[in-house]
């Protein structure tokens, strides 16, 4: 027999005769727990390689062992961990369940259910829905849906407003958005117990219509009630959080909060002060908008500078004030004093503002399904049905066949029947309750088993000619929202070096008229709009120009007069070019490179 | 009716610009529906009224929307599709790396093909056809053994030819051993069995690094090429259609088109370097709108023929093919501004100032750069006034 090389860690450290023999002992002395539980091993038959592997940082998964055939994990054993006898860690530690990582898992016969268990099976999935991660756990179905969509949704999941801790309400989070009215979904999984998804929901239970509502849902846009909205239903907060401190200065010198005084550098207009008291805070409950100041404030000057008359240093202070970002708004939700841990003064000051969903805020359903919010329909035009009932929401019918989301009519078809019985249905995918059973439950409760209804035209009162499906599924409020976005600019600030617009919204920028754009503008000949676009609207500046030498020229504001700093008192001449090309002939200049511009008539 | 008589019709309208298949398209038409006269000259009218309204108008950015038109959907090709299996065992470089290639006027290709067809009097003879292809395609010595020992014992090297081979592909077995014996003096022949003596047997130092030198001979026996033209390695013989074509790794037009039986019409290469050397700068430009169009269309992307065209005609105006970008067409330009905005900024300010150049401003690029309206479409016209005493 040949010698079979170990390794630890990706280090060779020997070698055994017994490959089969040691690997068996390394595990069960692991599952006495001689050897930690971290521990992986794996015996590579083809390359005569054992790995065995304590790192951080692998992905491993719990897996109950199976002995002889027979799962470790016995009826009595689950007994007791009812009973709160056994928790998940003595399980462990009695060698019931293990970790098992990537490489040994290539080691190991894993049966999916119990039934299937055979002599030769070492492991038994404790549910099937355990391949599945934290997020991905939460989607109802999954294994119906197509993979694509669930991978959407577990990315989008992250997205989604909820409770996102329980003591918001004592932290100063930069930013932080809380749902009103979280709900706990009917159609839950067996992973949201373990992940207490239900103390923590992120989403609210819709009635949902699959129907077109005069072609406002389409691409993917939602149809909501607004009598529903008006409830309550998709409403958030925003919080952000704003800080300053008292900042002491070599040379003794320190900030101030206060209510600044009109003298000091750089003094805003009275009225963004108004709402500060003689400490330089805004009060709680206060309305304020973007610019506003929350947090007055000064510092010392930057250099010692005006030396009046008497030869003493007249201090200019300057304001440093808090004020509230460019384009947002709020209420003053918190005021808190306290000092850093050099002892200086700190105020935190969290400002609230109030969402109640508008157009273009961003909702998915659990399958992958996401929209912008596209008309906003008061009740009484929504569809409704025999009892009275409008849906909260309706999407487009087109949404889901090419998207193959069946899970989304799964969890509707469940969440109705959920509704109706009054109890949660398990959707957990591959276990959760079969279609069958939503369907026997829908039976039960005067409901048709494919879930479509006879809705009526809420404009006209006519009945639909055909029956629409409704049903209730769970939607999440994604953190994609309007208000964060909207954006428009006609004039505004211009960056110091180039004289171009900003860029972005928090700079009040502009929109950037790219060089694809250009391009277009080119190919159609737009010759003026082109030179609108990129010198008028952006950095035109008139430059003289030395008629001898084609230089820049000079003007002398003082004398009112102009002339060139090379050739003396010629003739000037104004140009119009953009301020970029300007910085370019003084960049090249800059590099011992004299640019001349050659000026003639305008054609 | 003939050729001839619309084309008079077509003179008399003054639309002697049609393109000769135009006027064939509508003599076809004329007889197919028995055209009397002055119905010709009505259809010709109509023709020419929408031939015209098809026309590029003076002043069109052409050059923009040709790069527009082919830039597009160039970025919905991926870089996925770097090998296609279009010929069997050959591999052809497809999709946007094989654009780019023909774009860039590569002079070495990363993968040459040759499309060989012959004349009628060959092309359903399957044994002239076998014949040819190992004559043009590269065969070793490697190729048409049975048996290749390497003694190390006594430094010798035997092999045996594969006998049923050789007369499956061909081959002439003394002319095999006639080149083998021009290129190892060393050899003794014994029919199909070769054996090497290595020459350094009896020299001591040598035979220190025997074992190197026996396995580096024993590699240059099987490299040994027997036939096949320059440049040429494998070739597959396909039957396309009720004809035999051979497709070959590697190109050679030059050589290929001096064989006997081979149709010099329909042969190609995908190498347009090469025909540009062979065929001429004509042959070239045809040679990258067949390129660029085929490899678009391959990726279900049509662009219009006229816009690679363009691209085609850009490449070839100097009478020699020079690629898109810094290298060819983009660092001619005659605008020191265009140019640095292009790339390479800083050498081309470092060279402009240099020699004193002047920028005349009269491209697009550099009034935009400036600041004045660009001197197109609607920024092309100015006023002259008339000095009036």
């Amino acid at each position: 027999m040949a010698t079979v090389k170990v390794y630890i860690n990706g280090k060779l450290i020997g070698t055994t005769e017994e490959p089969e023999a040691f690997v068996e002992e390394v595990k069960a002395k692991r599952r006495s727990n001689e050897l930690t539980n971290e521990l992986n091993i794996t015996y590579y038959e083809e390359n005569k390689e054992i790995f065995i592997f304590t790192d951080p940082g692998r992905a491993r998964r719990p897996l109950v062992i199976v002995e002889d055939g027979k799962s470790k994990l016995t009826d009595e054993i689950i007994d007791k961990v009812v009973a709160g006898q056994l928790k998940w860690f003595d399980l462990i530690h009695d060698g019931i369940i293990e970790y098992i990582d990537a490489e040994e898992e290539e080691n190991a016969y894993i049966a999916m259910f119990e039934e299937d268990l055979t002599e030769a099976h070492t492991h038994l999935e404790i549910d099937p829905s355990t391949m599945l991660g934290i997020c991905a756990g939460i989607i109802p179905y999954a294994n119906h849906n197509s993979s694509p969509r669930n991978t959407m949704e577990a990315g989008m999941t992250k997205q989604a407003l909820g409770l996102y801790v329980s003591n918001y309400n004592l932290r100063t989070d930069t930013r932080a958005h809380l749902l009103h009215q979280p709900q706990m979904p009917v159609v839950k999984t067996k992973s949201m117990e373990s992940t207490d998804y239900d103390k923590r929901p992120s989403g609210q239970n819709f009635v949902v219509a699959i129907l077109s509502y005069q072609g406002c849902n389409m691409e993917d846009a939602l149809v909501m009630n607004k009598a529903a909205l008006e409830r309550g239903l998709g409403r958030s907060s925003f919080f952000r959080s704003y800080e300053a401190s008292e900042r002491r200065y070599p040379g003794g010198q320190e900030d101030h909060f206060e209510y600044p005084e009109n003298m000091v550098k750089g003094y805003r207009s009275e009225e963004v002060y108004k709402n500060l008291d003689e400490d330089g805070l805004i009060n709680p409950e206060v309305q304020v908008n973007s610019g506003d100041v929350l947090i007055g404030k000064t510092s010392p000057p930057r250099f010692l500078e005006d030396v009046d008359e008497f030869g003493t240093v007249a201090e200019r202070r300057r304001e440093t004030s808090v004020t509230v970002r460019h384009g947002e708004h709020g209420i003053v939700d918190k005021v808190m004093l306290t000092e850093t841990i050099e002892g200086s003064k700190l105020a935190k000051v969290k400002v609230r503002d109030h969402r109640q969903p508008e157009y273009g805020d961003k909702f998915a359903s659990r399958h992958g399904q996401k929209g912008v919010l596209g008309l906003i329909v008061p009740q009484e035009n929504m569809p409704f049905n025999e009892n009275g009932m409008c849906p909260d929401l309706m999407i487009n019918p087109h949404a889901i066949p090419s998207r193959m989301s069946i899970g989304q009519i799964i969890e509707m078809l469940a969440g109705k029947a959920g509704c109706m019985e009054g109890k949660r249905i398990d959707g957990t995918p591959f276990t959760g309750v079969p279609e069958e059973e939503i369907k026997r439950l829908l039976k039960e409760n005067g409901f048709e088993t494919h879930g479509r209804e006879q809705l009526y035209n809420g404009i006209t009162g006519e009945r639909f000619k055909a029956e629409i499906f409704v049903g209730v599924a769970y939607y999440q409020k994604l953190h994609h929202m309007t208000s964060d976005k909207v954006y428009a600019r006609s004039r505004g600030p211009v960056q110091v070096l180039t004289r171009q617009p900003t860029e972005g919204r928090a700079r009040e920028g502009g929109l950037r008229f790219g060089e694809m754009e250009r391009d277009c503008l080119i190919a159609h000949g737009a010759a003026l709009s082109l030179k609108e676009r990129l010198l008028d609207e952006s950095d035109k500046y008139e430059a003289l120009i030395c008629g001898d030498c084609g230089r820049l020229a000079v003007r002398d504001k003082i004398r009112d007069r102009t002339y060139c700093a090379i050739c003396g008192e010629t003739e000037t001449f104004p140009v119009e070019i953009s301020y970029a090309f300007k910085l370019l002939l003084d960049e090249l200049k800059s590099l011992c490179i004299s640019p001349n511009l050659v000026l003639e008539d305008k054609a | 009716m003939e050729l001839e008589k619309v084309q008079a019709v077509v003179d008399e309208v003054g639309a002697g610009y049609f393109p000769i298949k135009l006027v064939q398209d509508i003599t076809d038409a004329a007889n197919r529906n028995d055209l009397s006269d002055d119905e010709l000259e009505t259809l010709v009218l109509k023709v020419k009224e929408a031939y015209e309204r098809e026309e590029v108008e003076p002043g069109e950015s052409v050059g923009t929307i040709a790069a527009q038109s082919v830039g597009e959907p160039g970025t919905q090709m991926t870089m996925r599709t770097f090998h296609y299996a279009g010929v069997v065992e050959l591999n052809v470089t497809l999709g946007l790396p094989r654009l780019i290639e023909v774009v860039d006027a590569r002079k070495k290709i990363s993968t040459p093909t040759m499309d060989i067809y012959f004349t009628e009097e060959y092309n359903k003879d399957e044994d002239f056809i076998r014949k040819m292809g190992n004559m043009i395609g590269k065969i070793t010595l490697n190729d048409i053994i049975k048996e290749f020992n390497v003694n190390y014992m006594d430094n010798v090297i035997t092999a045996e030819l594969d006998l049923d081979i050789i007369d499956e592909r061909r081959l002439d077995l003394n002319e095999i051993t006639g080149i083998i014996e021009k290129t190892f003096k060393q050899v003794k022949i014994n029919n199909n069995v070769l054996s090497f003596e290595t020459t350094f047997s009896k020299d001591e130092e040598k035979l220190a690094h025997g074992i190197r030198e026996l396995r580096l001979l024993a590699d240059k026996i099987r490299d040994l090429q027997i036939s096949g033209v320059k440049g040429i390695g494998k070739v597959v013989i396909r039957l396309e259609g009720d004809e035999y074509v051979i497709h070959t790794e590697g190109s050679n037009i030059g050589a290929i088109l001096k064989i006997e039986g081979v149709d010099i019409v329909r042969t190609t290469t995908n190498d347009i370097y090469e025909i540009e050397k062979v065929l001429g700068i004509e042959a070239a430009r045809n040679a990258i709108i067949h390129e660029l169009y085929t490899t678009m269309e391959e990726q279900g992307l049509s662009v219009d023929i006229r816009h690679i065209m363009l691209v085609a005609d850009m490449m070839t105006v100097d009478g020699f093919v020079k690629s898109i970008g810094r290298h060819g067409i983009s660092g001619e330009k005659s605008s020191v501004l265009a140019r640095a905005a292009f790339e390479e900024t800083g050498k081309h300010l470092l060279n402009a100032s240099i020699r004193g150049e002047v920028d005349q401003l009269s491209g697009i690029i550099e009034n935009v750069i400036v600041g004045q309206p660009i001197p197109h479409g609607t920024g092309s016209v100015g006023i002259n006034m008339k000095e009036n005493n």
